[in-house]
């Protein structure tokens, strides 16, 4: 990693060591703000949840220009369609991390069906690879509670749940690779995230 | 409960085709359960991104900040733009996706075609002149190849080698997500895609596709961001294998 100095910097008001939050009232404000045009709360919801954002599509698309260009339309999508954000809803840090996830998933399957299949190989042969990335991963209590929460998981829930959010995968394709019926999967993934979400308590 | 719900989580985290996906917002636009477990289940999947978290690049930050400033946010949605199209009744998901379209069936139904031939600009003491697309349909060696794509619509791809070209038609075909188009391809004999234009937002239409057709071995339409791009950029929802066009 090569921007060991950047800092991700607290957004505005947010309490020391909750900057992690979805669930912050905050980020909902400043894409509120946003939504009026107000750019430079828009860069503070930037500053507030890129790392999660770029982790992530860095994760999923795994070439670190990709991840960028992934990111940043993700970024340009959430700026237009801040208007459309309902706080309500769901947190503003779920609702912007959806949207990369589509574009993350979106990009490794089109990169794969325009390009050979050697991409597969890749994914295939280290499907659950914590390390590339996690070096530079952001230690933070909430990184620490998500995984032990993952450790709960049966093997299976686990792989499913990996597979599906940070391989990108179909859930035909995580069928396949986990040597399971179709129907097998599609419960792992769901029961996995079902216990993630009670273990974190995460609430409509 | 019905298999459909069972999907809440492959499709928080985007593990569905754009078919099963567009079944599955159907579903979900008249299940407040799935729509609630949905949501829960996003919130998740997302928390699982902390975990991930890397710092990115500082040039980054520049890009999307000049790029919003040339953009402004969408009006907001208003009460009189209507939700998804009304759900018909829920079928079992969960076949494999493509496996249907693969099969081609030569079950061509033409419906409305009447209605076209005569062509507004039809001098009145001749025959009417042919469209385009009424040229392809009625050549002597119109083939053609006829796909049901379950509650996503019907199609039917004719080619005519003899005109070069290739129509499609559809019946009730669903329109394509928000922000995306369906773009038309041809499969070269190489097996490659060479686009042959976008298909409007219509249920029931008739396209010419651009470019030629007539060493096509197949025709595919994939979703793609609005505008279409060069090559397609997700699997095909429908394949129509004109090798076995009738």
């Amino acid at each position: 990693m090569t921007d060991v100095d950047h800092v991700r910097p607290v957004p505005d008001g947010a309490p020391q060591g909750a900057p992690s939050g979805g669930d912050s009232p905050q980020l909902a404000d400043l894409l509120r703000r946003s939504a009026l045009g107000d750019e430079g709360a828009f860069a503070a919801f930037y500053d507030a949840t890129s790392a999660r954002a770029y982790g992530l599509a860095l994760r999923v698309v795994r070439n670190p220009a990709h991840a960028e260009e992934v990111t940043q339309e993700a970024y340009l999508d959430a700026w237009r369609s801040s208007t459309r954000f309902d706080p309500a809803r769901g947190s503003a840090a779920g609702w912007l991390l959806t949207i990369v996830h589509r574009k993350a998933v979106d990009r490794v399957r089109s990169v794969e069906a325009a390009s050979a299949r050697d991409e597969t190989w890749n994914r295939e042969t280290a499907p659950i690879d914590h390390d590339q990335t996690s070096e530079a991963a952001q230690a933070s209590l909430e990184a620490a509670r998500v995984r032990n929460a993952v450790a709960t998981l049966t093997d299976v829930q686990r792989r499913a749940v990996e597979l599906t959010y940070f391989g990108g995968y179909t859930h035909t394709e995580v069928a396949a690779l986990l040597d399971v019926p179709l129907g097998t999967a599609k419960t792992r993934i769901r029961d996995g995230l079902i216990r993630l979400r009670d273990l974190m308590g995460v609430a409509s | 409960m019905s298999d459909l719900h069972k999907l809440t989580g492959a499709y928080a985290m985007d593990a569905l085709d754009e078919l099963e996906r567009a079944r599955f917002e159907r579903h979900l636009a008249q299940c407040d359960d799935c729509r609630a477990e949905v949501a829960e289940l996003r919130e998740t999947a997302a928390l699982l991104s902390e975990s991930v978290a890397v710092p990115p690049p500082a040039s980054l930050r520049e890009s999307v900040l000049s790029g919003i400033s040339q953009v402004r946010p969408l009006a907001p949605e208003v009460a009189t733009i209507p939700v998804p199209a009304p759900a018909r009744p829920e079928q079992p998901a969960g076949r494999r996706a493509w496996a249907p379209f693969l099969v081609a069936a030569a079950l061509a139904i033409f419906v409305g075609l009447g209605a076209m031939i005569v062509a507004p600009w039809a001098d009145d003491d001749e025959v009417p002149r042919l469209t385009a697309a009424e040229q392809v349909l009625q050549a002597p060696d119109a083939e053609e190849v006829f796909l049901d794509l379950g509650e996503s619509g019907r199609a039917t791809v004719v080619r005519s080698k003899s005109q070069d070209k290739a129509v499609i038609t559809t019946e009730d075909m669903v329109v394509a997500p928000e922000g995306k188009d369906y773009e038309l391809w041809f499969m070269s004999p190489e097996e490659e895609f060479v686009a042959a234009g976008l298909m409007p937002d219509a249920a029931d239409q008739t396209v010419v596709l651009d470019g030629s057709a007539a060493e096509a071995i197949a025709v595919g339409i994939t979703v793609e961001p609005e505008g279409g791009s060069k090559q397609p950029t997700t699997d095909p929802i429908a394949l129509f294998d004109l090798t076995e066009a009738t």
